[in-house]
């Protein structure tokens, strides 16, 4: 019976081609705009690490002047001072734990022939690599010996190992980066979480980092670095003065196993503030925070409003094609009221009519669907184009969205046939043979 | 208009047909009302200029790695060099560049102290030649001389005393009249003295959503640090050949340090305004389709409605109606509609803006674009309609004597 009701679906789209082909065309536009928007919701919104979110934690104190509160009060800073984040890490009260900044700095190949190369780095501590899952290619990550030794060891990115190296083992040899010499320690696979979460005061999106060094050169002025710095109290001159003064610049996450863990380091943080409020420090309320990674990523909106905003559009968008699939379902039923009237009268029941008529509108829907899917394939180079770096690699359809679409189109059809084709059923037979 | 009670009452056999069109037409107008304003809030800003002449500018960065370099002779080389170039009209070396995304700030107040209200402003730390080389005009006061330009260090926390600020910022400091922020001292780093001895008529700072973005300040420093830009001016037209010979030249000179990211200020602004640019592209794609799917929503239920009513209208015909009566009928059909739709479409666009205004801080909507969707999209109903009631006018008289 259903081959049956898919033949007549075809006949009957076909006669009326061009009522179908707007039908068709309108839920496609639909889709396809509602799709595209809603990929690029759902990728900037995604769990860039799903197995351990729960666990990492972001570290938020709030350091800012008493008289004027950062961020007009909504939230503590986004970032740590460096006595704060280096005594936390003294303190060592998490499972893992993890200070950072972005740094940056000029590698010189040995080979003459080799030009020497900007590189973006990553100043962190030993678990980063652990905490963060980095797959390792070659070698590991150093330990957390070589923090407090303040050695000078380096984790290249499978990139910068690809044009030195020519992607070799380059695990115990040496580079000269920023003038000294490091000793490549491991080499790391194609690295890039979306969204690079690690990092989002540097950008949500931007590539991850072509090499990582130890967090601790930084105060031996061994390594460069960059990244944002937002200070409220002017410190005095030279690097010491700077690392004492009250500018946020680092960042620092810990890893706890449990709710208990959790509780035990918030308690710890509130501890660790009352004691620097002694030294004149923190002279504003309490406010320290622990966000996991899908609250940190929500917290600091990485969806970006227009992102949000277009997706509203879309969706309005794809309500206007389906107020026009009603209503033009709705003309074609009832311009079928005769072929109805001819067809209860010879014995269809309504749940036979029913059922076709449904088929009929699912038809459109896919077809709707597929059309929907090629454009908003469309949409999403477009967007890529459009949008450059920004949304750069954050425009793909997985096959998850793929299914989603065909699945909206056609659940979105079907709700939209069912008033036309229950009004179609209703047709009183009598009248309609009557007429004829 | 005798007809117009006789097309309610048939309009009235089939509501839910003429309120489908309705709706949607009020969707469309809700949407397009609103998308239009988008696209006009962002053409406004995009059409904002940057002070900077902008179409013969380009600036380079110079990384230095070498060992034991002397940066400060270093940078007078590559200064002389590029000004001596034929082509370049003047050259700077300059911490951050408008509209780039990235700079610094720092905050300037009229009193010392630390619980005084301070004014954000942008900084750019450069020499006596930046007016000339970022094509700026200076309306007050005087440009620095040769000898205010100092060298600052590394991490070093104190200011020069002279510094040229935007007439946004001298207004923001001395709400009451801009002009007598000349030769007034201000503070910086809360109680640093300045004193303001010139006044540019304009001056973008590097962040262009930031709502404080013409307030710029020009600081006499030339900075001693590993890393830096170099910001050039060239002829008219002369830009785009000077690049790779700059960047060449430079490279050549000296050898311990990477010149990179050329960029020229033309693409700095694409780049800046990428993303508005990109969203208005949508919207108008959208503004655009939805027109096009309103419009053929509307063809489409009245070719059926004829198609269904071809006895009648053969009827009309041969009880004496023009082909012209037969066609008003539809228009005006479709118009009553429209008028219902638009009206509900004018209650939904304030509301989406409204909602726009606090989800996303936007600027509440205009009466204008109301009118300005109102009237389109009543031609474009008319203009969807028009195709189909001339058909049904054509239908013969004969036809109402046929059975179907």
């Amino acid at each position: 019976m259903f081959t049956y009701y898919l033949r007549l679906a075809w006949i009957s789209i076909i006669r009326h081609w061009g009522l179908s082909l707007v039908m068709i065309c309108a839920i496609g536009l639909g889709i396809g705009a509602a799709m595209t928007t809603i990929t690029v919701n759902y990728l900037m919104s995604a769990n860039p690490i799903p197995h351990k979110s729960e666990q990492l934690f972001f570290v938020q104190l709030d350091s800012w002047d008493v008289n004027e509160p950062f961020d007009e009060g909504v939230n503590p800073p986004d970032q740590l001072t460096y006595t704060d984040s280096t005594n936390l890490m003294k303190a060592n009260k998490a499972f893992r734990q993890n200070v950072q900044a972005q740094a940056y700095g000029v590698i010189e190949p040995d080979d003459s022939d080799l030009l020497p190369i900007n590189v973006s780095a990553r100043a962190n501590s030993a678990d980063f690599f652990t905490m963060f899952d980095v797959p390792f290619i070659y070698g590991s990550a150093w330990s957390q010996q070589s923090d407090i030794a303040k050695e000078q060891v380096i984790v290249l990115s499978k990139k910068i190992n690809d044009q030195i190296f020519g992607g070799e083992d380059s695990v115990g040899k040496t580079i000269k980066f920023d003038n000294n010499i490091f000793k490549i320690i491991g080499v790391i696979d194609h690295w890039q979480p979306k969204p690079r979460f690690y990092d989002i005061t540097t950008g949500a999106f931007n590539e991850s980092e072509d090499v990582f060094v130890p967090f601790s050169l930084i105060a031996e002025e061994k390594v460069r670095r960059s990244g944002n710095t937002n200070c409220w109290k002017p410190s005095g001159d030279g690097m010491a003065a700077f690392l004492a003064g009250e500018c946020i610049w680092t960042q620092f996450w810990v890893e706890l196993k449990s709710e208990q863990e959790k509780q035990d380091y918030m308690t710890f943080l509130n501890a660790y503030v009352e004691e620097q409020k002694q030294y004149g420090r923190f002279e504003r309320p309490l406010n320290n925070r622990l966000s996991n990674v899908m609250q940190w990523l929500e917290n600091q909106e990485v969806v970006a409003d227009d992102a949000r905003m277009m997706m509203a559009m879309s969706l309005m968008f794809l309500t206007v094609c389906l107020l026009n699939t009603i209503g033009l379902l709705l003309a074609k039923f009832l311009g079928k009221a005769p072929e109805i009237g001819l067809r209860q009268a010879l014995g269809a029941s309504k749940a036979t009519l029913f059922s076709q008529y449904m088929i009929e509108s699912a038809c459109i829907g896919f077809a709707g669907g597929l059309l929907g899917l090629g454009l908003s394939f469309l949409g999403l180079i477009g967007i890529e184009n459009l949008y450059g770096d920004y949304m750069q690699g954050l425009a793909t359809l997985d096959i998850t969205m793929m299914t989603f679409a065909i699945v909206l189109a056609l659940v979105c059809t079907v709700i939209a046939g069912i008033y036309p084709t229950w009004r179609a059923c209703n047709i009183s037979p009598a009248q309609q043979l009557k007429s004829q | 208009m005798l007809e117009t009670g006789l097309i309610i009452r048939a309009l009235m056999r089939n509501k839910i047909g003429a309120l489908l069109i309705a709706l949607q037409i009020a969707l469309t107008m809700t949407i397009i009302v609103n998308a239009i304003f988008m696209i006009q809030d962002r053409q406004s800003q995009m059409l904002r200029v940057s002070g900077v002449d902008e179409e013969n500018t380009f600036y380079l960065t110079n990384t230095i790695f070498g060992q034991d370099y002397n940066i400060q002779a270093a940078l007078q080389t590559d200064l002389n060099t590029l000004r001596k170039m034929p082509g370049v009209v003047d050259a700077i070396q300059i911490n951050a560049i408008p509209l780039s995304g990235g700079g610094w700030s720092s905050g300037v107040q009229t009193e010392a102290g630390e619980d005084k209200d301070s004014i954000g402003t942008a900084i750019y730390m450069v020499d006596d030649h930046a007016i000339n080389t970022l094509g700026l005009e200076l309306i007050a006061g005087e440009n620095f001389s040769a000898t205010d330009i100092q060298w600052r260090k590394s991490g070093q926390s104190t200011w020069p005393d002279k510094v040229i600020v935007t007439k946004a910022l001298a207004l923001s400091l001395f709400p009451d009249d801009w002009q007598s922020a000349l030769g007034k001292t201000v503070f910086i780093s809360q109680n640093q003295t300045i004193q303001i001895i010139g006044i540019l008529k304009q001056l973008q700072a590097p962040w262009n959503g930031w709502d404080g973005v013409e307030r710029s300040m020009l600081v006499p420093f030339q900075m001693e640090s590993k890393g830096s830009r170099l910001f050039i001016r060239t002829e008219p037209g002369k830009r785009d050949q000077l690049m790779p010979l700059v960047e060449k030249t430079l490279a050549e000179n000296d050898k311990g340090r990477i010149i990179g990211r050329l960029r020229s200020m033309e693409e700095t602004r694409e780049r800046s305004y990428q993303r508005h640019n990109a969203t208005n592209k949508i919207l108008t794609t959208v503004v655009i389709t939805l027109t096009i799917i309103t419009g053929f929503g509307i063809v489409g239920l009245a070719i059926f409605s004829i198609n269904r009513r071809t006895k009648q209208i053969g009827t009309r015909r041969a009880l004496g109606a023009t082909r012209w009566q037969i066609m008003r009928y539809f228009m005006v059909e479709n118009l009553l509609i429209s008028v219902v739709g638009i009206l509900i479409g004018c209650v939904g666009a304030v509301s989406l803006n409204m909602w726009l205004v606090k989800t996303f801080n936007l600027a509440p909507i205009n009466i204008e674009l109301i009118l300005f969707g109102v009237t389109t999209l009543l031609i474009v109903g008319q203009l969807a309609v028009l195709y189909p009631a001339r058909k049904a006018s054509l239908i013969s008289p004969a036809t109402a004597t046929r059975t179907v």
